[in-house]
């Protein structure tokens, strides 16, 4: 044990600020003055523009700093850091921060908190108290309390889950696949990524509850080949689950077998459709088949899968250890839980904000993001991706809710909200996209995704 | 100490050449895998920066697959290269969010600041640009990848620092 600990985010964002040389500018000056400090490469609390977000162990817990530059190093070893000394970049306890206070973290407890390469760190905080309780329930039991809490799809279309893998569940014992659609394509979506860097034995314990509970004994992460650092953190964790027993045969002691591995993506955007990204890892083009038959019964290598988002899986691991219930407690309407937000684009505050559905738009944007980068006033905002809609100020109100955007030709999709100012000419984001989409959605993509989506046609309305 | 993971980047000299032992070798690595075609794939552009055309009937071979699967799935993924890259890869994001951010304006910058157009690697083989659609990166937007580091909120200092990180 070292005499000193320091969180330096390794999470992707953090990274792309700076955070790497920040962690090796520390590491220097501490060889140099003979410190002994272990720098712990967590995931990011999620307010990106307080990153690289850097978090000294300190007597009174935890402190803050950022965002922090390698310049700053020296500066913030002389103020003391380890006792949460004063300096201008001191932002206390990150808990209290408003955007991090105001959040229900339900998913994402353990993001930025944990280190993510650490099982031990991860069973410490909670982790693999779902399995447990998973294991003590058995299979078909396991399927009825994630139907009970209401989880729907976070990949876009919000289709339950437990009705998904009750359809697993009741096909005939036999090879079955759990896959993790990790493909993440969408503009202004980090969530996926941001959980597989930041807290990646949520997902591996996410989808082992998901194997025990329909009777699958493989699982399949496909992860987009854009991002690097979530491939690597989930190869680490999954390594180490492996070697401590909750991968492999008869997980953590019980009757059960079940292992996984990652599968990176190409390049192509078709592939986080589901039935493209199957065929993607059969080894095929990514050509979209035609359902019937559905995944749930003829789906990988023709045999019963189930296909969920990353964040549907890492949602499971809560609503095992803590009841259906305490996660149905939460939401709107048939809407039930949380959603982890992602605000984007042209935006003050931006990052990963979770929270119950039913907040609205106006709030998020406003509120929490606190308007755009630039200061100018908000134009629109792109809410659930490319297939999803530009939706313009009149429309803020909405509250977060699957039905309620429906009912205004719009999407949740993936949760992730894109603001633009007044500066952004519609017209033109509307066609570039529109020839952008042609181009990802290489191959035969269905008629119905070939249709202009909903954001154009508003526009041009 | 420091624990975690680092993706380490620098696309710089890295490749072996081609030869179909070698090819052989990275298939027989993977044989026993479902599905092995894109891991594969993914191992050959790792050992020798692109797909050489030779690999694709020994891989067919190694699969029971025909050479025209395995060609057609390798060219429907972007990924795959069918030729070595630049020296450096630069790729800067076009998508939505980063397009909000003023990301058509530094895409058009990088552009010029190294002297290669979108899809295209420069005649002295320093630099291959490419577009990218999304990094995950959006609430630091516009971004960018060189080499394999992560650039976020891309500005003129940065574009100045990638094109000094080219010329090397
Ligand atoms: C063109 C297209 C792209 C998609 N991209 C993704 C994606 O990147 N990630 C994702 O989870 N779902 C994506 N989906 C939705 C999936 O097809 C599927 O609904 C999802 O994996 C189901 O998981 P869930 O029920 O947990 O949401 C996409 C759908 C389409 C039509
Ligand atoms: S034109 Fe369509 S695909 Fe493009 S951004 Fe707009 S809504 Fe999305
Ligand atoms: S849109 Fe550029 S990083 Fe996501």
């Amino acid at each position: 044990m070292s005499a000193f600990k320091l969180y330096v985010p390794g999470d992707a964002a953090a990274v792309a600020l700076g955070a790497d040389r920040v962690a090796k500018a520390f590491e220097k000056a501490f060889a140099e003055k003979g410190m002994d400090v272990e720098i712990v490469r967590n995931g990011s609390r999620g307010m990106h523009w307080l990153e690289p977000l850097v978090e000294a162990v300190t007597p009174q817990g935890r402190v803050g700093y950022g965002p922090v530059k390698a310049k700053h190093v020296a500066g913030l070893i002389d103020a003391g850091l380890f006792e949460g000394g004063e300096h201008e970049l001191r932002l206390g306890d990150v808990e209290k921060i408003p955007f991090f206070a105001r959040q229900q973290r339900f998913t994402f407890a353990r993001v930025g908190l944990v280190d993510p390469a650490s099982l031990e760190d991860y069973v410490a905080h909670d982790g693999y108290k779902g399995l447990k309780r998973a294991v003590e329930l058995g299979g078909p039991a396991t399927v009825e309390e994630v139907f009970e809490s209401g989880l729907r799809g976070r990949g876009g279309a919000g289709f339950p889950t437990g009705i998904k893998w009750r359809t697993v569940a009741q096909c005939p014992p036999g090879q079955k696949y759990i896959v993790c659609n990790a493909d993440e394509g969408d503009s202004g979506t980090f969530a996926d990524r941001m959980i597989m860097e930041g807290d990646p034995f949520t997902l591996i314990e996410g989808m082992t509850i998901a194997g025990l509970a329909v009777g699958a004994t493989k699982g399949y992460v496909y992860c987009r080949s854009e991002y690097p650092h979530a491939i690597k953190a989930m190869n680490v964790a999954i390594k180490a689950a492996r070697k401590a027993g909750y991968l492999g045969k008869q997980i953590a002691g019980s009757d059960y077998d079940f292992d996984m591995e990652v599968r990176e993506g190409a390049g192509a955007y078709v592939c986080g459709e589901e039935t493209s990204l199957l065929e993607s890892i059969e080894g095929k083009r990514g050509l979209v088949r035609a359902k019937p038959p559905l995944p749930a019964h003829k789906g990988l290598f023709g045999k019963p899968t189930v296909i969920n988002n990353v964040i549907s899986l890492c949602s499971v691991p809560f609503i095992l250890a803590n009841g259906a219930k305490a996660y149905a407690d939460v939401g709107f309407g048939r809407s039930r839980g949380t959603m982890p937000i992602q605000l984007a684009g042209n935006v003050k505050y931006g990052g990963l904000y979770e929270i119950a559905f039913g907040v609205t738009l106006r709030e998020l944007v406003e509120d929490v993001a606190g308007g755009t980068f630039t200061g100018k006033p908000i134009r629109a905002c792109q809410v659930g991706g490319p297939l999803g809609a530009y939706l313009p100020e009149h429309q803020f109100d909405t509250p977060f809710d699957y039905e309620a955007f429906t009912k205004i030709d719009a999407l949740i999709g993936h949760g992730g909200v894109v603001i633009f100012d007044e500066d952004v000419d519609m017209a033109r984001m509307a066609l570039r996209h529109g020839v952008l989409r042609g181009r990802k959605l290489r191959g035969n993509a269905r008629p119905a995704e070939l249709d202009p989506p909903a954001g154009w046609r508003r526009w041009t309305r | 100490m420091s624990t975690g993971y680092a993706v380490s980047g620098g696309a710089r000299g890295r490749y072996e050449a081609w030869t179909p032992n070698r090819g052989t070798e990275i298939i027989s690595d993977h044989l026993a895998m479902e599905g092995a075609t894109l891991p594969i794939l993914h191992a050959m552009q790792e050992a020798f920066g692109y797909v050489p055309q030779d690999a694709v009937p020994l891989i067919a071979d190694a699969l029971n697959l025909s050479r025209a699967e395995v060609h057609g799935t390798m060219t429907f993924y972007h990924d795959f290269r069918h030729e070595p890259a630049g020296k450096h890869v630069v790729k800067v994001c076009v998508a939505e969010a980063c397009q909000a951010a003023g990301g058509h304006v530094t895409s058009e910058k990088v552009s010029k600041a190294l002297d290669c157009a979108f899809g295209e690697t420069r005649p002295d083989g320093q630099v291959t640009l490419e577009p990218i659609y999304c990094l995950g990166l959006c609430s630091c937007a516009p971004s960018a990848m060189v080499d394999g580091r992560l650039i976020g909120r891309l500005d003129d200092e940065e574009i100045e620092e990638i094109a000094a990180e080219c010329r090397a």
